[in-house]
Formats: structure tokens, C-alpha cells, sequence
């Protein structure tokens, strides 16, 4: 950008401000998906059905996920610590290592999707799969756009060796994806 | 995400500034004023549908059965339609725009001294969604069956079922044009929060922030975490309203009343979102127009924290007979009454400012000053419907309507009203004419009070706010009431007769106004400093430091009676007296 | 953040990987030793929902390094986090409680709908059995 806006160069707070926004975005993530488990909550409580439901999702797919995803933040991190000693190339294998993970993670969540709706659990089962395709689904939503945005600073950005800051924002955010999906596996796969 | 083509197109219009389009300088804009103006224009085109509608439903409240002017006959589901749109309408694409994102987009950089906000191009993107929001909106009024009936708050099953609500399209996009305002308001909401935290001019401390700069930050900081339920409410309904799952039927084992719950999370703080911002402006008027330094800068900022906090324990007092536990009301009667001390902390601060203050009667202190006069009437008429034994019997009449009405009009209408006569000369470097501001403030607040006045008599003696036809209600629809009703009507038909002087006086005033200076009012914050109407970059190439707070009036000792932020402390001679 | 004496990236993961298999293993452990009622739920709590904590903790902590960031990023989150059990408990009173000393909250069910109880299974609680012939 030609023009530098002086304000975002500015941080009176010691926190740059991509940073400090992406605190704020994860903050607002949290209300999103935290209203969506408290509401799901309720409801498990209320009918004590739900954990039989619970025991027909596949643990051993979700536990893969699981490990995909912790796995994908752990190489994120790599990335931002390759980013902070401005070593593109492997700050940008590292980036793609996550992406792959991610492609995992949606690969295998589809195939779980397909035996689940095959098994006849849809959308509209009952309550319970409801909650269950609602929160997956918003969660691989954002899985999906981490991975498109990571995919663009890794190719827009490292490899022109520029805006550095982004690995770790992106990190930041992916970090939060996969804490989501960490209280999301036992909600919906391991309590029974 | 940084698309070279955008980035490009940015470095062109900064370096030739003279040589851009028209699309490039208002429409594509990533400068901040300019995107305040946008959400203040669009806003104000929004306010003249939303004051359509509301002319539609009263003239068919006044005169059943009868044709509307520029209307036609209103059927019960046109009723439906208007009532529902007026209220979203009047809240999401009015209030919010320009209270806070206008007013925010406006101020925030400007008073507190950078160029522009810390993401302009996330502004610009939250601005292009807003507009997206308010077209699909407006196009949900002519898809077959009309546009969603269901009132803003939009309960299941009504809103769920097609086959309750009878607009299979207008619902489901009422609800997505929601959700996609609510998405450019949290971008918005991100990047002044953020601005404000990172972003101020050097020497400003927490305390030395303007209270308008504060407000607008509670109220995106209030917005965000209390939006976020609803959010996921929002998919959860737009999915039992297109696919068919049962989230909120009860035969699906799903609960309606769980609705209620995550809109009302959101919709009581809501509330105080819109709330803030306007008590912001009508601080920094009070202050400037008394020539006082504001009474209690911290107390109000901590009541307006507390008031924030507080928010977020009072929401189901919407819900007292819809079903809740009767004694979760105890808890939430008590939290209600409890949130009026912060509120009415905050309007006596104001009162404690005008007392001994040199006042001077310009139109946006009228507006500012009635604004606390009608928001108290607002606030004191609520206390019935917070206490869960006399709301029982309020609920859903008219007396409800005209309370919050009591809120709503002098946040909404008021609030912007004193903001645009204030801040005019900055934003386009002329003053309003005040004669005929005069003439529109009285206009305005006469009729104001002859609409709503009415309605509080009318709710107490047991009106329903839903009801299309009351006529076939004879205990509703007695003499008394019905030349109540004509009152109304007339009064607010005075009252949208009244705003033609506003803006005859807006348009003439762009071209043909006063000149204004950099501080037309001598007022101290930053935003006087730079030029009217501040250039791209606002304050040139060295931009202000902030030296103290932003209200020292009348301070002793010094010939003029204000004392700018960004002016130097004199050298110890001149202090010493 | 090289500067900052935290542990080691992998050590981190692995102690992450080490606690996913606890949280695994928690209900085949309870299913195993036949564990019923109050135990067994207890024991997956602890390893599912106990062990999600942790997990958290340390993602946040370490791989976001909020250890090590301004206070105010943590205070962000945690008040998120606080207003949602605001949120939680206030609502839990209507949706959970379906009955009071004085009042019951009764579904309505109109003569064509008694066939909705085939969604017992998964949906209903048992409330709906006694509903209506409280008298």
C-alpha cells in the first residue's frame, strides 16, 4: 500500500493492531459458537435421549479430526516462529503443511457426513442432528475460510517476503478454530 | 487478502487527489468520512421508509377501513408487513447506522487525532455489506406474499412457519438481512474499538478521550458480546425456516421460548448500543453550549461501564408472560430497576453540567437539552413495565409502545438531530441556518409528545400493539379513544411535515450556508483543529498532540473561555497569577 | 517471542496429544470397567470436559502465547467466556425447569398432534407423559 495510514502503524496499547483485532474477532467468535454450545447445552441437559444420539457419531473419525487439527496448530505455530526469523521458505511449508491437515480434517468430516446421512441421521433426524450438522458445519465453515486465507498470505505474502505479521494473525485465528473443535469433540462425540 | 488491484487504486487517488472519479472518491472511498457519510445518507434514505410506513399504519389506525394517501388500503398483512419492517427498520438500519457507525466512522479518527481508522479497507467492506443488507431488506417488500409480518423480535412459531406467517420468501430474508447488517457492524464494531485502543494521538490518555469516542467504544464493545447468541439463533431459525429442522418446535422436541432467550441476550444491550452513542453527543453539546467542564467525567464513564455490564442480566424482563419461570422475574425485576441508577447517574452528570454554565440556546442544545427531558419521561414510564406485577398487565399495549418510543425517538431521532446541527460545520464546512432549525426543533418535539402522550392513555386502558383492526373490539374502539388515535396521527403528520424544513435547510445550507471556521462553536476537542471540511488525512502531515482533557471551559486565568487539547500548557509565567 | 523463556513448541504438542488420548479413552475406560450411574459420568467428565479445559489452556496459553501477551487480550476473551454463562444460567432457569411449587409449565397439545410422542426417543422429556392430567 502506497499510501501508509499513520493510524495503523500506531499501538497505544503494545499490542500491534492486526494482532489486537484479531483478539477482537476471536472475542466475537467466542459469543457466536459459545451461544451456539450453550443453547445446545440446554438441551442435552433437558433431554437425557441426546446421549443416545451422541453414541451414534463416529469417535474414531471425530478423534482423528482431533488430531489433525492439533496437529495443523502445532505446524501453524512452527510457521509463525519460521515468520519471526523471517524464513519465508519454510514459514511457507509450514503453512501449507496446515492447509493440508485442514484439507484432512474437511476430507474426513465429508466422509463422515456421507456415512452419517447414508446411516439415515440427516439434518432433520431429530434435535440432536440438528445441533450436531449446525455446529460442524459452521465449524468447518470457518476451518474452510482459515484455510483460503492461509493459502493467500502463504503465496501473496511470504513469498514476496512481506507482511510477516500475518502468519502469526492467521495462527491466531486458526489456533481458535481448533480450541472450538476441541470442546465441540467431546460435546458431541465422546459424552454418551 | 491484500487484492494488488484495490491496493492500487489507493495509491492512485492519494497521489493525484484531484484527478479521481466520482465512484472512486464517494462510492469506493476508503476514507473514513466519507463512509460516515455514506451510513448517514443511507440511514436517513432508511428513516424516510421507516417514517413512511409508520404514516401508513397510523392513518389506518386513525381512519379504519378508509383509503391511506400514497398507500391504498392496508390489509391486515400489509399491517403486519409495516409494523415489522418499521421497527427493524427504525432500529438496525437507522438508529445503528447512524449513531454509531455514521457518527463513529465521522469522529472517531478525527477526535482522537489520526488520519483514518486503523483498517479502512475493512470499513469500506463493512459499509458495502450494510448497503447489501438494506437492498436485500427493501427487495423482501415486494417478493410475492410481502415481506415478514412477524415483528422485529420475530418469535417462533410465527416466524418459523411459513403456513403461520404467510410469507415464505419475505422471512427468510427479513432474517438474512438482519444477519448480514449484524456482520458489518461487527467489522465496523472491530475497527473502532480497535482504532480507539491503538490509534490515539500522542498524550491522549483514557481520560483525556472525548465521552462521544468512549460511548460509541461501550456500545460496539456491548453490541459484540451480546450479538454473538443471536448469531447463532439467527442460522438456527433461517434453518427451521428454509429446511424445515426444529430448533424452536416444540413437537421436535426444540423450545420456542429459547428464542426469546438469544434474541432478547441481544436485544435488551441493543438497546444501550444505540443508547450510548446518543448520550455521547448530547455530553459533548451540553459541555460546549454551557461553556462547563463536564460534571463528573469519570463517574459517568464508570456508570456507562456499569450500565453496559448490567445489560447483560436484565434481558428477560421482555419475557415476563411469555412463560419464563416466574422466579427467575424476581432476579430479573430486581436487575431492571437496578440499571435505572446508572442511567439516571449519567442524565443527572449532564444536569450537574448546565448548572452555573454561561448556556447558550443554539439547536443542537435544544435538541440536546430535550433529549434529556423526553428520555426521562421514557426512563420513569419503564419503571412499571420492569417490575413483573404491573407488567403483566402492560404487556403488548400501547403503553409499552409509547415507552419505549419515549427511548427510541429521543435516542434515534433527537440524539441524531442535536449530532447533525453540531457537527454540520465540520462535516461540510457551513452552518445550519439556525432560524429554521429552531423552527423544525419545535416542530418536532410538540408533535413528538402529541403522538406518544396519547398512547400511554390508550395502553393503560388495555390496547393491544398488534392488533390491525380494532374495530371489531367495541371496547377498543369507543369515541375517546378513537379522537386519541386521530390525535396521534395528526401529530405525527405534523411532525413528518416538520422535518421538510430540516431538510430544505440541509440542502440549501450544503451549498448556500454560513461559512464556518475550523471552530465554529470553540469547542476543544481535536476534531475543531482540522480544517471544515477536513481533507483526506485530516490534519495534514502533522497531526495534533493531546495535552489535556477534552472539556476545560471557562478555566480561570485564561482569556478565552475554552482551551483547546492539542494546545501546549503556556510556560510557567503565564500560569503563574 | 523468542525473547520469552517458554517451553518448546513440541513439547507442548505432545503433552497436547498425550491428553486427546486421555479424553479418548475416558468412556471405553468407563465402558470397560462397567462403571455405571454417578462414577461413569463423573469419569467422563473429568476426561472429556476436564480434559477440554487443559487442552484449551495450553493451545491458548502457549501456541497463542497469551501468557506472554498485554493483559488485556485475556481479560477480552475471559469476559466473552463470563458473559455467556451469564447467558447460560439465565436462560437455564426457563428451559430446564418445567416445574414450580404453585405452577407447571404444561405443553399444549391439541387432539391432533398426540401422535408427536413417537419422538420420545429423541426429543421429549419425560415431562410430556404427565402433562394434562395433573387434576
Amino acid at each position: 500500500m502506497g499510501h501508509k495510514i499513520i493510524a495503523t502503524g500506531r499501538s497505544a496499547t503494545g499490542i500491534p493492531t492486526g494482532r489486537l483485532a484479531v483478539w477482537w474477532v476471536i472475542a466475537s467468535e467466542i459469543v457466536i459458537f459459545g451461544g451456539l454450545i450453550a443453547t445446545y447445552l440446554l438441551n442435552r441437559f433437558l433431554h437425557g435421549s441426546w446421549a443416545e444420539s451422541a453414541a451414534y457419531t463416529n469417535t474414531f473419525i471425530g478423534g482423528a479430526n482431533t488430531f489433525w487439527l492439533l496437529t495443523s496448530s502445532y505446524f501453524v505455530v512452527l510457521a509463525h516462529s519460521a515468520a519471526e526469523k523471517r524464513d519465508a521458505k519454510t514459514a511457507r511449508k509450514y503453512l501449507w503443511y496446515t492447509i493440508g491437515l485442514g484439507g484432512m480434517f474437511m476430507g474426513f468430516k465429508s466422509y463422515e457426513y456421507a456415512t452419517e446421512i447414508s446411516h439415515g441421521f440427516t439434518l432433520f433426524t431429530s434435535n440432536f442432528w440438528s445441533f450436531y450438522y449446525t455446529a460442524t458445519g459452521l465449524h468447518g465453515f470457518h476451518v474452510l475460510c482459515g484455510m483460503v486465507i492461509m493459502a493467500i498470505i502463504a503465496e501473496n505474502d511470504i513469498k514476496k517476503e512481506r507482511n510477516w505479521h500475518r502468519v502469526e494473525n492467521i495462527g491466531l485465528y486458526w489456533h481458535f478454530v481448533d480450541i472450538v473443535w476441541i470442546f465441540l469433540f467431546p460435546l458431541l462425540y465422546i459424552a454418551k | 487478502m491484500a487484492d494488488t488491484a484495490t491496493a492500487t487504486a489507493v495509491d492512485h487517488h492519494d497521489d493525484h487527489g484531484h484527478s479521481e472519479s466520482f465512484w472512486s472518491k464517494y462510492i469506493f472511498s476508503t476514507d473514513h468520512k466519507i463512509i460516515g457519510f455514506q451510513y448517514l445518507f443511507t440511514g436517513m434514505a432508511m428513516g424516510l421508509i421507516g417514517g413512511f410506513f409508520s404514516y401508513v399504519f397510523r392513518m389506518h389506525l386513525a381512519f379504519p377501513g378508509s383509503e391511506v394517501p400514497f398507500f391504498g388500503i392496508v390489509s391486515p398483512a400489509a399491517y403486519n408487513s409495516l409494523v415489522t419492517n418499521h421497527g427493524t427498520i427504525m432500529i438496525f438500519w437507522v438508529a445503528m447506522p447512524v449513531l454509531i457507525a455514521a457518527l463513529g466512522n465521522f469522529l472517531i479518527p478525527l477526535m482522537i487525532g489520526c488520519d483514518d481508522m486503523v483498517f479502512p479497507r475493512i470499513n469500506r467492506l463493512s459499509y458495502q455489506i450494510f448497503l447489501i443488507s438494506a437492498i436485500v431488506l427493501i427487495a423482501s417488500f415486494f417478493v410475492p406474499q410481502g415481506g415478514f409480518g412477524g415483528a422485529w423480535t420475530a418469535y417462533p412459531p410465527l416466524s418459523s412457519e411459513a403456513e403461520y406467517n404467510g410469507t415464505p420468501f419475505g422471512a427468510p430474508m427479513w432474517l438474512i438481512a438482519v444477519t448480514l447488517e449484524i456482520v458489518a457492524f461487527l467489522l465496523g464494531g472491530i475497527n473502532f474499538i480497535t482504532t480507539v485502543m491503538n490509534a490515539r494521538a500522542k498524550g491522549m490518555k483514557l481520560y483525556d478521550i472525548p465521552m462521544v469516542v468512549w460511548m460509541i467504544v461501550i456500545a460496539s464493545i456491548l453490541f459484540m458480546a451480546s450479538v454473538g447468541p443471536l448469531v447463532a439463533g439467527a442460522v438456527m431459525l433461517l434453518f427451521d425456516q428454509t429446511l424445515g429442522t426444529g430448533f424452536f418446535d416444540p413437537a421436535a422436541g426444540g423450545d420456542p421460548v429459547l428464542w426469546q432467550h438469544l434474541f432478547w441476550f441481544f436485544g435488551h444491550p441493543e438497546v444501550y448500543v444505540v443508547l450510548l452513542p446518543a448520550m455521547g453527543v448530547v455530553i459533548e453539546i451540553i459541555c460546549t453550549f454551557a461553556r462547563k467542564k463536564l460534571f463528573g467525567y469519570k463517574m459517568i464513564l464508570y456508570s456507562s461501564v456499569g450500565l453496559g455490564i448490567l445489560s447483560f442480566f436484565v434481558w428477560a424482563h421482555h419475557q415476563f408472560i411469555s412463560g419464563v419461570d416466574p422466579r427467575a422475574t424476581y432476579l430479573f425485576t430486581t436487575t431492571t430497576l437496578l440499571i435505572s441508577i446508572p442511567v439516571a447517574l449519567m442524565l443527572f452528570a449532564m444536569i450537574g453540567t448546565l448548572w452555573g454554565g454561561s448556556i447558550r440556546f443554539t439547536t443542537a442544545m435544544l435538541f440536546a437539552l430535550s433529549f434529556i427531558a423526553e428520555f426521562l419521561i421514557g426512563g420513569v414510564t419503564g419503571i412499571w413495565l420492569g417490575s413483573s406485577g404491573t407488567d403483566i398487565y402492560l404487556h403488548d399495549t400501547y403503553f409499552v409502545l409509547a415507552h419505549f418510543h419515549y427511548t427510541f425517538v429521543p435516542i434515534a431521532i433527537i440524539g441524531t438531530f442535536s449530532a447533525l446541527y453540531y457537527w454540520f460545520p465540520k462535516m461540510f464546512g457551513r452552518k445550519l441556518n439556525e432560524f429554521w432549525g429552531k423552527i423544525h426543533f419545535w416542530g418536532t418535539i410538540i408533535p413528538f409528545n402529541g403522538i406518544f402522550l396519547p398512547l400511554f392513555i390508550l395502553g393503560a386502558a388495555g390496547q393491544h400493539r398488534r392488533i390491525a383492526g380494532y374495530t371489531a373490539y367495541p371496547d377498543l374502539y369507543t369515541e375517546n379513544f378513537q379522537d386519541l388515535r386521530v390525535f396521534a396521527t395528526g401529530s405525527l403528520i405534523v411532525l413528518i411535515l416538520f422535518q421538510i424544513p430540516f431538510f430544505v435547510n440541509f440542502i440549501v445550507s450544503l451549498k448556500r450556508g454560513q461559512k464556518a471556521g475550523p471552530n465554529p462553536w470553540n469547542a476543544n476537542t481535536l476534531e475543531w483543529v482540522a480544517p471544515s471540511p477536513p481533507p483526506h488525512g485530516n490534519f495534514g502531515d502533522d497531526l495534533p498532540q493531546v495535552y489535556r482533557g477534552p472539556y476545560e471551559f471557562s478555566v480561570e486565568g485564561r482569556e478565552e473561555d475554552y482551551w483547546p487539547q492539542n494546545e501546549p500548557d503556556p510556560g510557567p509565567s503565564e500560569t503563574s497569577k | 517471542m523468542a525473547s520469552h523463556s517458554h517451553p518448546s513448541y513440541l513439547k507442548i504438542y505432545i503433552m497436547l496429544l498425550v491428553l486427546f488420548v486421555i479424553s479418548v479413552a475416558g468412556p471405553e475406560i468407563a465402558d470397560i470397567m462397567k462403571l455405571e450411574g454417578a462414577t461413569r459420568l463423573i469419569l467422563v467428565l473429568i476426561t472429556a470436559f476436564g480434559i477440554a479445559l487443559v487442552k484449551a489452556y495450553y493451545v491458548l496459553a502457549y501456541f497463542m502465547h497469551l501468557k506472554f501477551e498485554k493483559i488485556y487480550a485475556p481479560y477480552i476473551l475471559l469476559s466473552m467466556v463470563a458473559l455467556l454463562f451469564v447467558f447460560f444460567f439465565g436462560t437455564a432457569t426457563d428451559a430446564m425447569k418445567s416445574e414450580g411449587h404453585n405452577w407447571e409449565k404444561t405443553p399444549i397439545v391439541l387432539p391432533e398432534d398426540k401422535g408427536f410422542d413417537h419422538h420420545d426417543d429423541h426429543g421429549d422429556h419425560s415431562h410430556d407423559d404427565h402433562s394434562g392430567h395433573d387434576h
